[in-house]
């Protein structure tokens, strides 16, 4: 890897009580990479995500946006930095239409503290951001829609759209496909797809369905108890054993079962 | 009928005066949960102010300006000194809004005077027009005119402007809004502000209306614009407008037909709404 990391962490690690939920993670991630994390139900993927948007702060350790220790900004400075994330939970205003929703957070990158009163025509161009955004995550049919009326997977893909909006240079999706019916997911697989194709994107991506993660990753990192596994491609992480063991394994179909 | 024509107009002036104090509350209230019991302070001043330039320069449109800019005067000064340290507790909230509702009262009396002021109405708004039997008294048709010239404004701003946007998803979910990276509490201050100017608007057109102003009837109107809130639904905007509609001619009928009970019909009509829609009449919050 020859570029410079965007994003890195150091020993980072957060205890809950005696519970250590995140255990001395170090990773690097370089630019418009593509890395996903795999690892059992409690294995901190969440936590760790928590830890990167600076919801949780860490019991020891530290996370680098380009190469800067995030440690004194709050989750909201680093959505302004370049770090977005997405919620495990979806996370739409209901009573607003489709439209609307993504035009809040189209407006909100467009620094909307001192422009708040701009004219009519200017409202308009957030409008036409905010239509292109639908058309990325295949949801213009529903732009008119209350954004509660929408079927699960459609407010995943709001939310993806929201997020967009946003643009951050570091999109951090949490399962996106959770909760979702088996029909709905081929079509938010599509839209991960056209971003990571846009390639302008670097892409941290919690997923519990290893199949659907396989083509689309660059890298895989997997956790287990809070630890860092390993780390990877694709190929060298199905043929890792320990990994097999962990998780693939035995661990795996017990929690299936 | 003529009698029922002139309660209508009676009730919806009413009505719309108590709209423009609830419609700065339920803003204020969905936006950020505060709990403003300060507000008639602002309404009251809003009068005073008025008549004190109107008696100055004898014209009625500078009384308007001049009170509404002291209720952005106020409002800022509300907002940064009393509401600020006490976010996201009722109590505390409660308390020191409450005490700051009795040093606006007061103030208003160190400056004005304790006693009551008597308030004219401009010559060209002042008597009133027959149409066949029915007296429309001129003023209050103005007052509705003005109501929903004010909610026709403000309607579009919530929903065709950029800082309307903020402010409804705001109502909804603020934690959210913040997430996206907007900064809520300057909003709610410009929020808090157009709310005290609003309750300073009714406050001045109060004044010709009853003929008296006193530093009490803040808080006598404040009452209502709460009623009012909890009827609307809280933070919804239609919902205070038809709610103090309501609430307006509810007052007015009662207190022609059976005026024992024309205190009384405001309270009953909030708990009925409470029985059976306890989120009032529109919800706002998702």
């Amino acid at each position: 890897m020859k570029l410079e990391p965007i994003l890195k962490t150091e020993n980072l690690t957060i205890k809950f009580g005696g519970q250590t939920a995140v255990d001395h993670v170090n990773f690097t991630m370089p630019a418009k990479h593509f890395k996903s994390i795999i690892g059992p139900n409690g294995a901190g993927k969440t936590t760790f995500f928590n830890l990167i948007s600076g919801e949780l702060k860490p019991t020891e350790g530290d996370v680098f946006f380009r190469g800067e220790s995030m440690a004194k900004y709050s989750s909201v400075e680093r959505t302004r930095k370049g770090l977005g994330r997405s919620f495990q939970i979806t996370n739409v205003f209901p009573n607003l239409t489709v439209i609307e929703n993504v035009r809040l957070a189209v407006q909100s990158k467009e620094n909307i503290r001192y422009q708040m009163f701009r004219h009519f025509t200017a409202y308009k161009d957030l409008h036409i951001q905010a239509e292109k955004l639908l058309e990325v995550v295949l949801l213009s049919n529903k732009a008119n829609a209350v954004a509660n009326q929408l079927s699960h997977g459609e407010k995943r893909k709001l939310e993806i759209a929201m997020l967009l909006a946003l643009d951050t240079e570091v999109l951090l999706l949490d399962e996106p496909t959770a909760g979702m019916s088996l029909e709905e997911v081929p079509a938010i697989l599509d839209v991960i797809k056209q971003i990571k194709q846009a390639g302008d994107k670097t892409i941290l991506l919690i997923e519990h369905k290893m199949d659907m993660i396989m083509d689309l990753s660059d890298s895989i990192m997997v956790l287990f108890n809070g630890r860092l596994l390993a780390d990877g491609t694709p190929k060298e992480i199905m043929d890792n054993e320990t990994v097999q063991n962990a998780y693939l394994g035995g661990l795996y179909d017990e929690h299936l079962a | 009928m003529e009698l029922i024509i002139n309660l209508l107009i009676n009730g919806l002036a009413t009505g719309m005066l108590i709209f423009l104090l609830a419609a700065g509350l339920t803003l204020i209230f969905g936006l950020m949960d505060v709990l403003n019991f300060a507000h008639g302070g602002l309404f009251a001043w809003g009068a005073f102010s008025g008549v004190w330039f109107y008696g100055l320069t004898n014209s009625f449109t500078v009384a308007i300006i001049g009170a509404i800019l002291t209720g952005i005067v106020l409002g800022f000064i509300t907002e940064k000194l009393i509401i600020t340290p006490v976010y996201g507790n009722h109590i505390q909230q409660i308390l020191i809004t409450l005490g700051f509702m009795i040093v606006l009262s007061e103030m208003l009396k160190v400056v004005f005077g304790p006693n009551q002021i008597a308030a004219k109405t401009p010559p060209l708004l002042s008597g009133s027009w027959e149409i066949g039997d029915v007296i429309i008294i001129k003023y209050r048709l103005f007052i509705i005119l003005v109501g929903i010239l004010v909610f026709g404004i403000f309607q579009f701003i919530l929903k065709r402007t950029k800082i309307g946007l903020i402010v409804r998803a705001g109502v909804m979910n603020k934690e959210m809004v913040q997430a996206l990276g907007i900064n809520i509490k300057q909003v709610f201050l410009y929020v808090f502000m157009v709310g005290a100017a609003l309750a300073a608007l009714g406050g001045v057109l109060m004044a010709p209306y009853s003929g008296v102003i006193y530093a009490e009837m803040g808080m006598e109107f404040a009452i209502l614009a709460f009623i009012v809130v909890v009827i609307g639904g809280m933070g919804s905007f239609p919902g205070s407008l038809l709610a103090a509609i309501l609430v307006g001619l509810a007052g007015s009928f009662m207190a022609y037909y059976v005026p024992a009970l024309s205190l009384a019909v405001n309270m009953m009509l909030m708990a009925i709404v409470l029985i059976f829609r306890p989120q009032g009449l529109f919800t706002a919050k998702g």
